[in-house]
């Protein structure tokens, strides 16, 4: 089971957190610093494999965390789970968004991380894995996409120009910040079909 | 300028979008909290909107606050609201919503049960997959109770999309309602073999998921995960089953067995190193669950050995990691394998990154042996010095004691040693591992008899300079130790140096900022010294040390007996006022110093810590029975009799004395206050009275101001390396001693054969330092041998444990909505009270084994009473979900009422046979999971109705014991016995038959007849055939037709063929490129005496009329002289109920539907009716497949819907034996149809 998936920048920020256990805000806040905390102090050459279990649960579980430019992919799992499997997991999930957003950067996930949670639903569902395949994955959620944009219609329209006049005024426009080693391949793990 | 302006308006016009938050957050750093208060007010403004999408809007913003830590649950409801939009885009964000906040403690939870199930009906599969992915994140008890059978039937929905969700989401079902584990594990088992590979993944994950808590349970489906893992490709599917091995093997060396070669093989062949790391890991399983049996698997060992090295030695880190990780298991078990690789973990010690530091530690653990061990703890030791992170630290010191004391002290040879490591390690700072220590330090000097007196002088140097220990705030967690130094000084004082310094040294000022628990231990263990001091002096006539002493305690008590904490406050006193008695003796020279040591006498001996939990109940005891008359009402609730003597912990029993009750409390502080007054040397308590206890006896305590950022050395401590040295020149002179006298004997018995050990000393060869006595821990006398002690009653999977072999009974079913749960008990539930998954929940162990026997024999009893199980098949399951949960729970009629012992026997085939060639397999693997088929009695994958079955399960059966003991062909014939007496109450069909759950007919009044839906369709000398007819909801021009064969003959009946004269209306369906008269293969043959069921889809077009169709079968009757072809005509009766479904309906529903006026009306009495209301509901809702709306009285609404959507509504009123129905249907004719029909069935009885 995985009992959490967070995503925090290089400063601890939370871009998107997913407990599949319930706590209150506070306590999940919480979590978030201390893993933060536990993970950053961290060199980049060491494993990644943590054990905090301290936070969630029992000693069983485990941090399993990949490192991606100014973000951190962090899945907080049990016994039950393959530890080389769930790095390749997070590998498919930063391909996806990859795919999904066309050149991720952090930029993306701080504004629309509505979009990340559907894509990590097609992934994972209440802490099981639910799909590894990425095309299938990609498949559904652009197929939902595809739903939203229709319901949208004319009434979206101008929603959308509003947006797009807003978007006038930006200055920093949320493109283009690559994150630069995304395409770095777990070594000697051919990808899960 | 002119855009702004126009931007500003349009922003006044639009709310603020997800995008437009985070940005005004990014833009707002300074006032972050001020800003994000307002943007919660303009959202609570827009959740006042009656606009969906204004407050769709404003729950997504909600969702990205809730992650910022803002508790958003105010907003429930309306989450709730944005949930139940129409449109997919606001349904989604209104999942997600819930999904991130909704848990169990929220109320508004229990309103979305009805938008969810509409959800998961809906014909738009990213509503269903969107509702059960929010589901998977909040679902409750209630939820599952109530949406089980709806996720159930989504199981088999015809996109793999939905049915990969709706299993992966059953394991949380189980987990909130583990009363429908049993009742949808059939079909989850059907899924291991979905086409689609997703579907199958997910299957194989909840499973893995639920055998991983309980494996013994999932063993009989080795077989079939087996054939998955030598068959699928899909890496993620065998890492899991290869892990699902792994818990499987302990309990079954023999699967261990089989496997060992597939597994091998995959590890020579994967090129994934995720698959080859968890193939050696079941390897290593294997290995251990096979290593009192095969000592002959070095081989395998070997190869798991190697591989792990080069998992450590590569360069990833992550590989090392885990190789580390499972050499850690391999250890257990084969300690000389990995002992080998010693060199590689040491070095893995020096390793820059923590976690693999920790895993190294695990492996040293099992590597010590006496002679390492001083050496290892050494480096360790070293380790520690130079750990920066206290936790790293605190692990280090943990490891250190672990590694000590493994295995009862197994490798320690020299215990002054360890003593002064465990001093050493008191010079941590900020640890957390105290307590630790100081329960190291109690029990090595209690148990250890030899090691008293050093370990007392030691601790006298650490109560000496216990200022080091408190010195610092941040050092606090050590001052534990002062607590076993206190105690040990105390308890065997007569070891002691010189009692009088150590005696000051405990009654110093600054011990009073210590913890209240270690005070007291201060205080009472001064007294022990106290007694030791006088015993001393014993002789001295007019003693002035003893007198000394008297005094020195007199001065000091008083601050104890002023603490704030009870314990040492009523400890101090005591001691106080005997003192000052003794103090009395003294100036009288009386001898004292006997009777005071008396007060101490007698040895403390170690009790092991489970010892109060294992006294036995005495015979005749009832711990639960009242002493007095229970006190009334809601008192005796808050009371916990049980718990006395169980479950307290021991720490209670120091308090208890604290108990007494505030009066006398009151009168004995009364006391001591007039005491205290009367008391010359009571000093009242003061501003300055600190001072003034200082004044005697201070000034000559030397007071040190240390700097404590330096470790120290205490001064007077030995150092362990010392004793590393010392112990190494022990070996030495014992080896070159020991060399001498072998010399000499081999001198003496020449010729004679040599010994083995000259070569490196073996570990028998090193003798322990001193002679130790490691005095083992008491427990009661007949203590009760009970391994469950550390089971958590808590867990959630302990109610996961449940027994899946055994055959369904009338209790597993799911709950179906209906308006009234409370009339939802099954008919076992009524009869016993209790219902059988719950029971079972709250047994544990032996007891559980029994209540299964009884389960088993329970239900073994309603089916000779009452039921008739038959074997729901997957085709029915498919067309009418939602029916065949409810109550159609069939089972095949050939199968044995009871084969828990059938399938254990089948697992022992597949599992005896050892490798089996290919070809041999192929035979083995369909027969064992026919016999699953047969044996778990409920959906499982039969073949088509066309399709020959492959084996007969008799034959198969028969074969298979043959090679099986005696006792297992007795139980195959009491099986036989109990399946004619099965079968002979088949022959009478109203005899057997069943209840609908869902109906609720069911009441505690009285236990309703059996019934059965199944009549005669026709019978001759050989054959009788009964039949069903039943709808089907999901397409509403079919109806399945059940008929079962019962071969009444001696002969075999074989080749039976079923053809029915279609007429324009009802059609036979036949398979594709069947001509339209041609007959149907009944897919099995018949031994005598035997009956199975076939099913057979009728195509309907109007369901208005009932009709009749003409039909016939022929079979081959075959006996061992001859065989005859014979032929058998019926007619079947396709009724106007076979159209209809029971389907539930809430009242509210039913009103509308009744209000609407599209229902036309009609009536019907019935005169003489002589049963109770309930059972002629039960009637009605049984024959004709209705459901039961609302009952008041002797007054019922009821409900039913036809295949093709007509509603057919009815109420039912009695007086005296009148029974009047009025009811109301969109189609009188059906309506006039169904009427007559239950006019006829009330007529037959």
């Amino acid at each position: 089971m995985i009992k959490a998936i967070l995503i925090f920048n290089n400063h601890g920020k939370p871009r998107m957190s997913k407990f599949y256990e319930h706590y209150t805000e506070d306590t999940e806040q919480q979590i978030i610093r201390e893993t933060f905390h536990l993970v950053s102090k961290r060199d980049e050459n060491i494993c990644n494999f943590l054990e905090g279990g301290l936070l969630i649960g029992g000693s069983d579980n485990k941090l399993i965390y990949r490192h991606y430019a100014t973000l951190y992919f962090v899945f907080c799992v049990d016994s039950s789970e393959s530890e080389l499997g769930i790095l390749d997991l997070i590998q498919v999930f930063v391909e996806t968004l990859d795919k999904c957003f066309e050149n991720v950067c952090e930029l993306d996930l701080i504004f629309h991380v509505d979009k990340v949670h559907n894509i990590l639903a097609e992934m994972v569902m209440g802490g099981m894995v639910l799909e590894t395949n990425m095309s299938e994955i990609i498949t559904q959620v652009e197929a939902q996409g595809k739903m939203e944009k229709s319901e949208a219609g004319i009434a979206g329209a101008p929603a959308r120009a509003v947006s797009a006049v807003k978007n006038m005024n930006l200055p920093e426009m949320p493109k283009n910040i690559n994150i630069g080693d995304i395409s770095i391949k777990v070594p000697n793990l051919p990808s899960f079909k | 300028m002119a855009l702004k302006i126009v931007k500003g308006s349009i922003d006044r016009m639009f709310d603020k979008n997800l995008q437009d938050l985070v940005r005004g957050i990014r833009n707002h750093k300074e006032d972050e909290a001020k800003y994000i208060s307002t943007c919660i007010d303009e959202i609570k403004q827009e959740l006042k909107q009656d606009n969906i999408a204004v407050k769709a809007n404003a729950v997504c913003k909600l969702t990205y606050l809730q992650m910022l830590g803002y508790d958003v649950s105010w907003a429930a409801f309306n989450i709730v609201e944005v949930m139940s939009s129409s449109k997919f885009t606001y349904k989604r964000i209104g999942y997600l919503a819930a999904s991130q906040c909704f848990h169990e403690g929220t109320d508004v939870i229990m309103l979305t049960t009805n938008q969810i199930r509409k959800d998961l009906s809906s014909p738009n599969q990213y509503d269903t997959g969107v509702a059960l992915t929010g589901l998977s994140c909040f679902v409750t008890p209630d939820l599952a109770r109530d949406l089980a059978n709806d996720i159930m039937t989504l199981m088999s929905h015809t996109k793999p999309y939905i049915r990969k969700k709706a299993v992966l989401i059953m394991y949380k079902v189980f987990l909130k309602y583990p009363e429908s584990l049993r009742p949808a594990f059939p079909r989850l088992k059907e899924k291991l073999e979905d086409p689609d590979p997703g579907v199958q993944s997910a299957a194989v994950n909840v499973i893995c998921e639920l055998a991983r808590r309980n494996p013994k349970n999932y063993l009989s489906l080795a077989p079939l995960f087996f054939k998955l893992m030598t068959s699928s490709t899909n890496n993620w599917v065998l890492i899991k089953i290869i892990k699902l091995f792994g818990a499987l093997t302990p309990l079954e060396p023999r699967l261990g067995k089989k496997l060992i070669e597939p597994l091998t093989n995959l590890i020579h062949s994967t090129s994934a190193m995720s698959l080859l790391y968890e193939c050696v890991n079941t390897v290593i399983a294997v290995l251990i669950s096979l290593s009192s049996g095969m000592p002959n698997h070095s081989a395998s060992i070997q190869l798991c050995v190697q591989k792990l090295r080069i998992l450590i030695e590569d360069s990833d880190q992550n590989l090392k990691y885990l190789g580390l990780l499972a050499m850690s298991k391999i250890l257990k078990t084969h300690p000389k394998s990995v002992q080998s690789h010693k060199d590689l973990i040491l070095q893995c010690l020096d390793d820059k990154d923590e976690s693999i530091r920790l895993r190294a530690l695990d492996l040293l653990y099992g590597m010590v042996s006496k002679k390492n061990l001083m050496e290892i703890v050494k480096k360790l030791m070293l380790h520690v010095d130079k750990a920066e992170g206290t936790t790293y630290r605190d692990e280090l010191l943990t490891k250190i004691i672990d590694i000590c004391s493994q295995s009862n002290f197994q490798y320690i040879t020299n215990f002054e040693w360890y003593i002064s490591i465990l001093v050493e390690l008191t010079r941590l700072e900020g640890t957390r591992h105290g307590h630790l220590i100081a329960s190291q330090m109690l029990d090595v000097a209690i148990r250890v008899k030899a090691i008293r007196g050093f370990a007392v002088a030691q601790m006298a140097t650490l109560l000496d300079n216990a200022h080091l220990l408190t010195g610092n705030t941040q050092r606090n967690g050590i001052c534990e130790v002062l607590y076993a130094a206190a105690w040990i000084c105390g308890e065997f004082s007569e070891h002691l140096e010189d009692p009088m310094q150590t005696l000051e040294a405990m009654l110093r000022p600054k011990v009073a900022t210590l913890p209240g628990h270690i005070q007291a231990v201060y205080v009472q263990n001064a007294a022990k010294l106290f007694a030791t001091v006088l015993r001393k002096h014993d002789g001295e006539t007019e003693s002035q040390a003893a007198q000394e002493t008297s005094q020195l305690l007199i001065d000091r008590l008083p601050l104890f007996v002023q603490s704030a904490n009870l314990e040492v406050q009523e400890r101090a006193s005591c001691i106080l006022q005997l003192v000052k008695y003794i103090q009395k003796l003294q100036q009288k020279n009386v001898e004292v110093a006997e009777e005071v040591t008396a007060l101490f006498a007698g040895e403390l001996n170690p009790v092991a810590p489970k010892a109060q939990k294992k006294v036995p109940i005495p015979e005749g005891l009832d711990l639960d029975a009242w002493i007095n008359e229970p006190p009334s009402g809601s008192e005796s609730e808050d009371e916990k009799p049980k718990a006395v003597f169980a479950k307290e912990e021991p720490k209670h029993s120091r308090s208890r004395h604290t108990e007494v009750d505030e009066k006398e409390l009151a009168r004995r502080r009364e006391v001591r206050k007039q005491e205290q007054a009367s008391n010359p040397f009571y000093i009242k308590a003061s501003p300055s009275s600190q001072k003034v206890y200082d004044a005697p006896g201070v000034e000559h305590i030397p007071v040190v101001q240390i700097d404590l950022s330096v470790p120290l050395k205490v001064p007077g401590m030995p150092m362990s390396d010392q004793y590393l040295k010392l112990e190494e020149e022990r070996r030495q002179k014992e080896k070159a001693e020991r060399k001498k006298k072998e010399k000499k004997k081999k001198r003496e018995k020449r010729g004679k054969e040599r010994k083995a050990d000259s070569g490196p000393e073996s570990e028998e060869d090193i003798t322990p330092a001193h002679q130790v006595d490691i005095v083992t821990e008491e427990m009661p006398e007949n203590a009760l041998p009970s391994d469950d002690d550390d089971k958590d009653p808590n867990d959630p999977h302990k109610a996961l444990d449940i027994d899946l072999d055994k055959p369904l009974a009338d209790s597993d079913k799911l709950p179906v909505r209906t308006h009234r749960p409370e009339v939802l008990k099954s008919p076992a539930e009524d009869r016993d009270g209790e219902s059988v998954p719950q029971e079972t929940k709250k047994k544990s162990g032996k007891e559980k084994k029994k209540d299964k026997e009884k389960d088993r024999k329970r239900s073994k009893e309603e089916k000779k009473k009452k039921k008739k199980p038959k074997e729901v098949e997957e085709e029915l399951l498919e067309s009418q979900p939602e029916e065949a949960v409810q109550s159609e729970e069939t089972k095949e009629a050939a199968a044995p009422p009871t084969s828990t012992s059938a399938e254990a026997s089948d697992l022992d085939f597949w599992l005896s046979s050892a490798p089996v060639p290919p070809a041999a397999q192929e035979v083995t693997a369909p027969s064992s999971s026919a016999a699953a088929v047969d044996t778990s009695s409920a959906a499982a994958p039969e073949s088509e109705p066309d399709e020959p079955k492959d084996t007969e399960p008799e034959d198969t059966k028969s074969s298979k014991h043959k090679k099986k003991k005696q006792k297992k062909e007795k139980e195959e014939k009491e099986k036989k016995k109990k399946k004619r007496h099965h079968h002979h109450h088949q022959h009478h069909g109203d005899a057997g038959g069943e209840d609908s759950v869902q109906n609720g007919t069911v009441e505690e009044e009285e236990p309703l007849p059996p019934m059965s839906n199944y009549s005669l369709l026709a019978e001759n000398s050989y054959i009788k055939m009964v039949y069903d007819i039943q709808g089907n909801h999901q397409d509403e021009s079919k109806v399945v037709v059940s008929v079962i064969f019962e071969n009444k003959s001696d002969s075999f009946l074989k080749a039976m063929e079923f053809n029915v004269l279609d007429s324009l209306n009802s059609k036979l369906q036949r398979p594709e490129g069947a001509g339209a008269h041609d007959s149907l293969t009944v897919p099995f043959q018949l031994p005598p005496g035997v009956s199975n069921e076939a099913r057979f889809v009728f195509s309907v077009q109007s369901i208005v009329m009932p009709q009749k169709l003409k039909g016939t079968l022929t079979f081959i009757v075959k006996s061992d002289e001859s065989s005859t072809h014979e032929k058998l005509d019926f007619k079947l009766h396709f009724t106007c109920t076979s159209y209809l479904i029971t389907t539930p309906c809430y009242s509210d529903a039913y009103a509308k539907l009744l209000e609407s006026g599209d229902l036309k009306g009609s009536s019907l009495r019935l005169e003489g009716i002589n049963m109770p209301f309930h059972h002629l509901l039960a009637r009605i809702c049984f024959h004709h497949h209705f459901s039961v709306v609302e009952r008041i009285d002797s007054c019922a609404s009821m409900y039913s819907r036809s295949i093709q959507g007509h509603h057919v509504c009815l109420l039912v009123k009695t007086s005296d034996q009148t029974v009047s129905i009025d009811a109301k249907c969109d189609e009188p004719s059906l309506l006039g149809n169904v009427l007559d029909e239950i006019k006829q069935t009330f007529s037959k009885c």
